[in-house]
Parts: C-alpha cells; structure tokens; sequence
C-alpha cells in the first residue's frame, strides 16, 4: 500500500499552503497552511465554527478552495470530489458514520470496491481482507457482526478500516471523540498510536483539550477561520491551549461559592425504570437533591443514566419506587406535569429530543411553553410574544444565531445547546435535571453553561446533572453519585474526592 | 426580503412552467399544435363566466381533497384515503338530502354539510387510532379502506339507495333546501372551500393546536420531551384530514352534481396529493393549485373537440409537474438554480413504520 505514488522524500505527506474558502460574505477559512508528516498525528483543535470542517472537507474534495493549494507527497492535487481524494491516499471518518445498519461488517468496509470472483462478490475474501487489516492495526472488530448490533465505538473502527481498505495513507478523523464514552475514547487514542506507528499520518479534530494534549504530536488551533498557533502539547498546557483557542483565556475549573443546601426538593427511592428493550435499566435506585446543591451523577454510560433523568422528567414510565418532587409523589405524571411543577430538562440528545431542527429559534425556545399564558391566548399563539422573548434569550444565553427567526439546525452544535440551555433555565424552576449537558460543545460554551448551572443552584434550585465526563462533574457538583447497574454504588464530597477514586467505583472496584 | 417572500413560489411556478413546455413538446410529438390545445383550454376553462363557475367547480372538491392531504402532512401522516372519505361523504350528504326532503333549507343543508364531515371524519378516525395505539401504518389501512368504501358507495348507489326506474346506478336528486346555489354566478361550495383553506392556513400556522401537530410531524420525539401527545396529535390530525376530505364529497354532492353518481368523484382524492404537494404543503397555496387544476380537467372535453388530443395529455402534464415538485433537483439541474433558492423541500412522508 505504501510507494504508491512517486514523491519527494521528504516532502510532507500532505500539505496545505493559504487555503482560503468564502461562503458568501462569510469567510470559513482564510489563508490556512499546515504540514502532515508520515506517521505523525497533527491534532486540528478550534472551537464550533472555528472552521475545522470546511478544512478538512477541502481536503477530503467535499469543498474546493477559493484559492490556496493542496499537496499531496509534494506535488500539487486538484480534489473535485472525495473520490479524487481517496485515490490520492486520504481517507475520512466522518462525525456522522457512513455505514449501512443491516449489512455486516466485512460488506460496509468492501462496498463499493468489493473483490468479485465470478463477477460475484467474494465475500470469503472480503472478510479475510478485513480480518486482516484489523489484526494488523489492532482495530478489534468481527468482520461477519453486522453493523447496527455494535456498539458505537466499534463501529467507528469499521469507519476506520474502510479507509484503510480504501488504501488511506492520511486519515482524517472529525470529532471522532464527540460520540463515544471516556473508555471508548481511550480505545480511540490507542487505535490511532498504533495507526501512526504504522506510518499513517492522522488529522484529528477535537475541541477537547485531554485529546490532543494525549494524543497529538502536534496541535494545530484554528479560530474564526485563521490559524491561531501550532504547538507541541509538551511545550503548552491545558489552559493554554483553551486560551489559544478561545482567544481569552478560559477557567477551566469554575469558581462557586460552597453550595448552601435547603430542604429536600427531589427525592427517589427504589425506583425501578427498563429500557427500550423492556430490560430493567434503573433498579433499586435512591438519591435526594436538595434545594440549592448540585448533584452529579457519574457512571460508565449505559448504567441506567439515560433512562434516570427521562423518569425523573415524565418521559419514561416508572415500573416501581416512587419520585417525590417537594414532597409530592410525581411517579405517575407525565412530562408536561412534571415541566409545569418546575422541573427543567437539558435532555441527553439535543437533536432528538431538544429541539425540532427545522424549527425556528424562536419556536424552539419556547418548544415545551407555547402555550403558555403570554406566548399564546385563547389557543391562538402570540408569535410576535415570543419572537421579542427569544430575541432577549439569544443576547441573555448569547445563542449565536443569524437571527430567531432561522432554523435551529443552521445553528452550531454549542449554539444549539445553548439555546436549550437558554429555554430550561430562563424559567425559575425547583428542580433542573440536565443529562450531558456540554456533549459536543467547544470549551467557551462548557463554561458558560457550566456556570448557568451553578447560577441555577444559586437561585435554589436542586440540579442533578448526569455526565459522562468526570472532570464537569468534578467542576459544577457538590456531591457526586456514581451509578452502577442501574443504583448508586457510592456518594461522594465533590469538594474532596479525586477523579480517580470516582474511575474505581465506576468500574466496579468499591461500593456494592 | 423581497427575493425571500418569492422563493417559495418559485419552485411550483416553475415546475408548472417546465411541465407545461414538456406537454407542449409531446402534444407536437403527436401531431397536434400546441397553440391550439392552449387556446381550447383558455376557451374552456376561463372564457366567460359559465366556463369560470365550471372551472371552480371542478376545482371545489380538489381544492377540500388537497387540504385534507395538508393536515395530515402537518402532523407527519399520509392519508391516502381521502378518496375514500371524500365519497363517503358524497353518498351520505346525498342520502340526507334526498330522504330528509322537507326540512327547511337553513337547517337541512348545514345537516347534509355535517352529516358529510361525520362520515368522511370517521374512516380517517380509525385509521388515526390504529397508527396512534397499534402502530399501524396509516398508509396500509386507508389503502385497504379506500377499496372498502369505493365499493361500499358503489353498492349503495346501485342498491337500497338507488333511484327507482333508472338504468343507472345513482341516488336521486337531493331536494331543492339542500342546494347549494351559485352566489354572483360563483358556486357556493368554491367560495366555501377558500374560505376553508384560510381557517386550515389558521389554525395549522397560527394556534398551538397546530403547533402540536407540527411538532409531532417535524420531531415526534422532541414533541414526547415537550409534553405534547404523540397519539392524540396523530388521531386529531387524521380524524381531520378526514372530516375536510367528507366536507369536499358533501360540496360535490349539494352543489355541483345534485346527486350521488359513481364514477362522478373518481380520483379526486388522489389528485388531493397531487395538488398538496404542488401547494407545497401550504393551505392558502392550494387555492391556486386547485384551480390550475381544475382548469385543466374542466377543458378535456374541449381539448379533444378542439386539439384532437386525447384528454390523458393533462394528466402528462400534471404529473410531469408533480414530479418537478417532488423531486426538486431535477428541476434545479434545469434552470441551474442554486440550491439556496428551493429550501423548505417536501417531505411527504418518512417510510414505512417510522
């Protein structure tokens, strides 16, 4: 695979010289240069909309520069389609996977250059040749399991294969961390060590500081279009990454005041709840949140978190325990019950359950109140209400919009998520149930819905905040719960507890 | 703002236009001018006022079909029943109008009027409730109900609801106090189908009842996290979508036909999707695909007089239209529009099961 194409030795294996990409008036990229080295991993690292994806969509040929060229072992390519681009040797995992559900894997990484005996495709072939790749590289993976039935993670390695299968010498990975739970992601990073060890040369975009800080040789930081710095992560810090790609510099760590707990707003005792599959995902599950406290609730996904907070709202029905909301048993009441007691809901999947994406602004901020007194009137709603309610939101939650009349899903991921932010917490409520509430948001917006949530507390009320990430939970809680098969196997002091001791419980080690 | 408020026509205008040139083509192709067939539709369908009240006619019940399609599409449903429901509610608004003869006619009109919406509403209600509690597709049990009620008229019409010493199978006249006149040579059931248009625009863009269903339509489960009823959206907007298709049967019925005819309202229902579509799911936007429509039908009888042209050329051309709508980027592709220019692109419907 590799001496496929005749180069300059010590050329870089892909280069990008004053790439420039307008889109209209808006300028994505302007005058981006960078250098990928055989076996090197060069981390692409910028805030939403920093322009990372048109980057590396010129450079896969789903884009075409304005001006700026592209080399490729030297010499200088045209990429009018990823076509061009895989036959140049580059490959891409999108965010979104480009498998087929119900095929299996070996047929998602050959479709489209399948291996034919008989003008039929050899599907022993297929396998063995995936087989193959996946030993080598250390990408474990089945090749006859189809692919709907794998976990995320694995099926973000069959992405990876098929590149590889693809011939990919250069490999791009956009936001590949953005989907997958923290052991998933240490998998990732190994995945792509061992890749680089082998001489492929990998992109990979991330907004996460850890990421790059782990895995890159290099770091390369984009902001509003230009690059902004490149720098080893030996010779930076955490914080000065965050700086360099904020353009400010960015408390990593908030600073609160010591929460002041009043009385017992939620309380849950022996709740039990099942999942979609009908299998009990929540049981024997006991947990208070007082008025003006954060509680955290960490855990290795798939311990029953999702299905938690969807109870706790009323999306979910209760198979036994009972959930008290101030005293008041709110087990049977359905989510616009348990919405007008004051409960407000940050839920785990923005697009699926957050907001109606081709909604406007407007009309999502207001998604779960339109009818109340104010945004509508004998059954007729007051568009104009809620139009100068939600031009007031986006300033107050700085949801950076064309305007509220455009649709939410033109809108950035961080700005998306703020504009749900915005919609649950500009309402007084006594109790906020906020699940991942930072998932696929750059640094400057963890920030400032981190400390909305701590501005929520401070008003009191009880939040519980469900995360996969340790170090939110670390920096917003003020007790930790950490969630095993389905209960809280341990609770911790959030001021005097390390992520380590939490990492133990999470896998098992303490607690029971 | 100005190119903004036009994009939105623009891509039916076209669709029409292109559609049109493409019909001009085969109508050569055949042998026949194209000049001609134009002129025998212009003849037909707007010279005059009779030929316009007949123009409106035909488009009255297309005008209702093509709503009903609307607010099923609103909430995420393809009632593709509508033509069942439309004839239900031609053959019982007649029976009513005929049996109840004698009523005085402020009462007995609006009695066939909501006799019609009942028995078009109460087809789609069942389809509703198995989509909203069994998770049946709608899809599959209007079709089925379509052929039921197809025969079901049928049979009545040409049974116990059959007018006596006739040859052919059909109610008898309804009586003069269920008519539905014509207003200043305008039939009644037209000017009654646009003022319906803008109570659907109403209610489906401008009250939180036509939130719901949008929301259920657009994100069924971000309607589930904002507390809005998935299952009483969907059998709310189907039970309606039917009571309008009933509505349309009950116009045709009282103010156009005089009877209940088999064979009068074939395809209606149908040609509700299509002009739904044309109107890109916009109520007000049905008016004038209605009466597009309507036009053309109104001028088969002229186009074969006239063009020597089989009458099926306007269902070449509504269908070529049909499919420029649907399928944006052919058309895109001809007339080289940018992309931006066709946003808001229609979907009809999510699959099978979703």
């Amino acid at each position: 695979m590799s001496g496929r194409r005749e180069g300059d030795a010590g050329a870089p294996l892909l280069e990008a010289r004053g790439l420039t990409k307008r889109f209209g008036s808006v300028v994505a990229n302007e005058d981006v240069s960078l250098q990928l080295r055989r076996g090197e991993v060069l981390g692409l690292l910028g805030e939403n909309g920093a322009g990372k994806s048109t980057l590396v969509k010129m450079l896969f040929g789903l884009h075409r520069p304005d001006s700026g060229e592209i080399r490729v072992g030297g010499e200088v390519v045209r990429l009018r389609s990823p076509r061009d681009a895989i036959g140049m040797g580059i490959g891409m995992v999108h965010q979104h996977f480009q498998l087929v559900p119900v095929m299996t894997v070996a047929e998602n990484v050959v479709l489209g250059a399948e291996p034919t005996r008989h003008r039929f495709v050899d599907r022993r072939r297929a396998a063995a040749e995936v087989q193959e790749l996946s030993e080598r590289f250390g990408l474990a993976v089945d090749p006859d399991a189809v692919v709907e039935d794998l976990p995320i993670g694995a099926q973000q390695r069959v992405e990876i294969i098929k590149a590889l299968y693809r011939g990919a010498e250069i490999l791009i990975l956009d936001e590949p961390s953005a989907v997958l739970t923290p052991e998933e992601t240490d998998e990732l990073l190994r995945v792509v060590a061992e890749l680089a060890a082998g001489g492929v040369g990998i992109v990979f975009i991330t907004h996460k500081l850890r990421e790059v800080m782990d895995a890159a040789d290099r770091v390369v930081v984009l902001r509003d279009g230009r690059v902004v710095g490149e720098v080893a992560p030996g010779d930076t810090d955490e914080a000065g990454l965050a700086a360099l790609m904020v353009g400010r510099s960015v408390v990593l760590r908030i600073d609160k005041q010591p929460a002041r707990p009043g009385g017992t707003v939620l309380e849950i005792r022996g709740l039990e709840v099942d999942d979609d599959r009908g299998r009990r995902a929540v049981q024997g599950f006991d947990l208070e949140v007082r008025a003006g406290e954060i509680v955290g609730v960490a855990g290795v996904q798939g311990n029953g978190q999702r299905e938690l907070a969807e109870a706790i709202c009323g999306m979910r029905p209760r198979s036994g325990g009972c959930v008290l909301l101030r005293e008041h048993d709110v087990t049977r009441l359905g989510a616009r019950a348990i919405h007008d007691l004051g409960v407000a809901h940050i839920p785990e999947d923005r697009n699926k359950h957050g907001l109606v994406g081709s909604y406007s602004v407007a009309d999502d901020l207001v998604l779960n109140r339109f009818d109340e007194p104010g945004f509508a009137r004998w059954g007729r709603r007051e568009r104009a209400a809620v139009r100068r309610w939600a031009e007031q939101l986006i300033i107050e939650f700085d949801v950076r919009t064309p305007g509220v009349e455009a649709p939410a899903d033109s809108l950035s991921g961080g700005n998306q998520q703020k504009l749900i932010v915005a919609r649950e917490l500009s309402r007084e409520s006594v109790l906020v149930v906020a699940a991942q509430p930072t998932r696929g948001v750059d640094v400057g917006s963890i920030e400032f819905i981190h400390r909305q949530l701590v501005a929520a507390r401070d008003r009191g009320a009880a939040v519980l905040v469900i995360s996969a990430e340790l170090e939110e939970l670390l920096a917003v809680s003020d007790r930790i719960a950490v969630m095993r098969s389905g209960c809280v196997a341990a609770m911790f002091d959030a001021g005097s507890v390390t992520s380590e001791a939490i990492g133990l419980v999470m896998g098992g080690a303490a607690g029971h | 703002m100005h190119t903004d408020r036009l994009r939105p026509v623009l891509l039916p205008v076209a669709a029409v236009a292109v559609a049109v040139a493409i019909g001009a083509a085969i109508v050569l192709a055949a042998g026949a001018s194209p000049v001609a067939a134009a002129t025998a539709i212009w003849v037909a369908a707007f010279s005059g006022t009779d030929a316009i009240a007949a123009t409106l006619e035909k488009a009255t019940p297309l005008l209702f079909a093509g709503l009903a399609v609307i607010v099923g599409v609103r909430a995420g449903l393809f009632n593709i029943g509508a033509q069942g429901q439309l004839l239900v509610g031609a053959i019982t608004s007649a029976y009513a109008g005929y049996r109840l003869a004698g009523l005085p006619p402020a009462v007995h009109l609006p009695l066939c009027l909501a006799i019609g919406i009942l028995s078009g509403a109460l087809p789609a209600l069942l389809a509703g409730v198995l989509r909203a509690t069994r998770g049946v597709h709608e899809v599959i049990v209007t079709i089925m109900l379509n052929t039921i009620l197809v025969n079901l008229t049928d049979w009545l019409a040409g049974g116990p609801w059959m007018e006596q010493g006739q040859p052919v199978s059909r109610t008898p006249a309804i009586a003069g106090s269920a008519r539905m006149a014509r207003v200043a040579g305008l039939p009644v059931g037209f000017l009654l189908a646009v003022a319906m248009a803008f109570v659907v625009w109403f209610v489906l863009d401008r009250t939180t009842f036509g939130f719901r269903l949008a929301t259920v339509g657009a994100n069924r489960n971000a309607a589930h996290y904002a507390g809005i009823s998935v299952a009483g959206a969907t059998v709310a907007a189907m039970t309606l979508s039917g009571a309008l298709a009933g509505l349309g049967g009950a116009v045709e019925s009282l103010g156009i036909v005089g009877r209940f005819e088999p064979g009068f309202n074939a395809g209606l229902g149908f040609d509700g999707i299509t002009i739904a579509l044309l109107a890109r799911v916009s109520p007000r936007a049905v008016i004038p695909a209605a009466v597009l429509i309507g036009a053309l039908r109104a001028s088969s009888t002229q186009l074969q007089a006239r063009a020597r042209l089989a009458p099926e050329i306007v269902d070449v051309v509504l269908a070529i239209a049909l499919l420029l709508v649907a399928a944006p980027l052919i058309l895109r592709w001809l007339l080289r529009l940018r992309p931006g220019s066709c946003r808001t692109e229609v979907q009809l419907t999510r699959g099978w099961g979703a």
